[in-house]
């Protein structure tokens, strides 16, 4: 069962349609009990990072996200990606997860539309098993205006956008950050969350 | 790079889908849900649902469509039409919508952009604007599907919902539309070169160039159409590789 963490942020809905349309066994969740006994876990998010961790501090689940990303698949989306790293810089600094080493900024490049909205090409970095399947002409949908910063060996995938954007990044074990949103990128998206399925 | 986005945009009344032509002579053509799989196939980057009904009891069953869609089409769902409230947009998006457009009611109560993208993120809120130009370079944005002349200059109004705000804006031109003689290319470029958000270009598309053309010559990032698609005259697959063909990025 893959928990879809529900903790007031973002449109968790069309996650769980899309899990529900690839035949993956769902629930959404929003205590730590049902954290723990998941076979997988996704943190969605749209919104602002200090509100959406605040909101997450609130619900009690930050520590055991960290303890279970430790031990299963986990997968952020959007500006659940983002909360994967250590600090992020929306409004004012603040805390993420710690998941993954670095942090997240403002998309301030002269003359780009902001936010980064629509679809773009991902660009592949390194293997990553969210990865398999999928050719070299594959294009998913984007929404935001911040990006992380990270370390390439952490980068499965990036698209160009004033600069590169790391658009799927993993730590190498359990956890994988999409800022794109998978739900809402077609075949190509759908292809995405069924290679997590598959990680169980 | 990002690509340039081909929108269906399919009008929905009474959970059918209608095509308005000239607002008159209006006949139930399809199931939405049904129109909006097929759009998912040729490859469409986004769906628009434009809600006409006018009851209440009718909305309902256009919340119904949205929630239904949304469990079989896997692109971003733009919801417009009937979206008064902080309250009707919460609705809309819990019913599946990923961005709703609002247009007459965001002239009348301006408010209602700043407070939906306070509460559900930019990204979310596409502000609808329908305009006529009234003499060189100058247009002035109308309401009620075209019908009113509110006097607003449409570059003024597209700076204050820019700053209320708006994560993006879809630009009919009451001109253009329905004459498929192309998009409006001045009045785009009028726009494009005076905000720093998305623009989709909507009204006039009529030919599969007037598609690579409103790329070519403004900075809109998507266009839209209604009965071009809703009429097979084209597929968003045709229009797409066009597109393509003439160096335009596209998914």
């Amino acid at each position: 069962m893959i928990a879809i963490i529900d903790y007031g942020a973002g449109n968790i809905f069309s996650v769980k349609n899309a899990l529900d349309y690839l035949g993956l066994e769902n629930s959404l969740v929003s205590d730590a009990e049902s954290i723990k006994s998941a076979d997988a876990v996704i943190l969605p998010g749209v919104g602002a990072f200090p509100a959406a961790m605040e909101k997450l501090g609130n619900s009690g689940l930050i520590d055991v996200i960290k303890e279970e990303a430790k031990r299963k698949p986990f997968l952020g989306i959007c500006l659940g990606m983002q909360m994967l790293f250590e600090k992020g810089y929306e409004f004012e600094e603040c805390d993420g997860l710690g998941l993954i080493s670095g942090s997240v900024r403002f998309m301030d490049e002269p003359d780009l539309i902001i936010p980064h909205m629509g679809w773009n090409k991902l660009e592949k970095l390194n293997d990553c098993p969210l990865l398999n399947g999928l050719g070299d002409n594959e294009y998913v949908y984007f929404v935001h205006s911040y990006k992380a910063e990270c370390a390439d060996e952490n980068i499965a995938a990036y698209s160009e956008y004033g600069g590169r954007v790391p658009a799927l990044v993993f730590d190498g074990k359990f956890v994988y950050g999409a800022q794109f949103h998978p739900e809402k990128s077609g075949d190509t998206g759908l292809k995405i969350l069924k290679n997590f399925g598959e990680l169980i | 790079m990002l690509a340039k986005r081909i929108i269906p945009c399919l009008d929905v009344r009474n959970g059918k889908v209608v095509k308005g032509v000239n607002f008159e002579g209006i006949r139930d053509v399809g199931d939405p849900v049904e129109c909006a799989a097929e759009y998912n196939k040729q490859g469409a980057d986004e769906i628009v649902f434009y809600d006409i009904t006018a009851s209440f009891e009718g909305r309902g069953v256009f919340l119904d469509v949205v929630r239904e869609t949304a469990k079989k089409v896997f692109v971003p769902l733009t919801v417009g039409g009937g979206i008064k409230t902080v309250d009707d947009i919460r609705e809309t998006l819990r019913a599946g919508a990923d961005k709703v457009s609002v247009n007459s009611q965001a002239v009348k109560n301006p408010q209602l952009i700043r407070d939906g993208a306070d509460i559900f993120g930019s990204q979310c809120i596409c502000v609808g604007i329908d305009a006529k130009k009234i003499a060189d370079h100058k247009w002035t944005v109308y309401i009620n599907g075209g019908r009113v002349d509110m006097g607003i200059d449409l570059i003024d109004w597209v700076h204050t919902i820019e700053k209320l705000g708006a994560g993006e804006i879809c630009l009919n031109s009451i001109d253009a539309d329905g004459t498929k003689e192309g998009f409006d290319i001045e009045m785009l470029k009028a726009v494009c070169d005076n905000c720093s958000i998305p623009v989709i270009a909507s009204g006039g598309a009529g030919k599969i160039n007037d598609f690579y053309e409103v790329f070519e010559k403004t900075g809109a990032t998507a266009a839209l159409a209604a009965s071009l698609f809703h009429f097979r005259e084209l597929t968003v697959g045709e229009v797409k590789d066009y597109c393509r063909e003439r160096g335009v990025i596209v998914r």
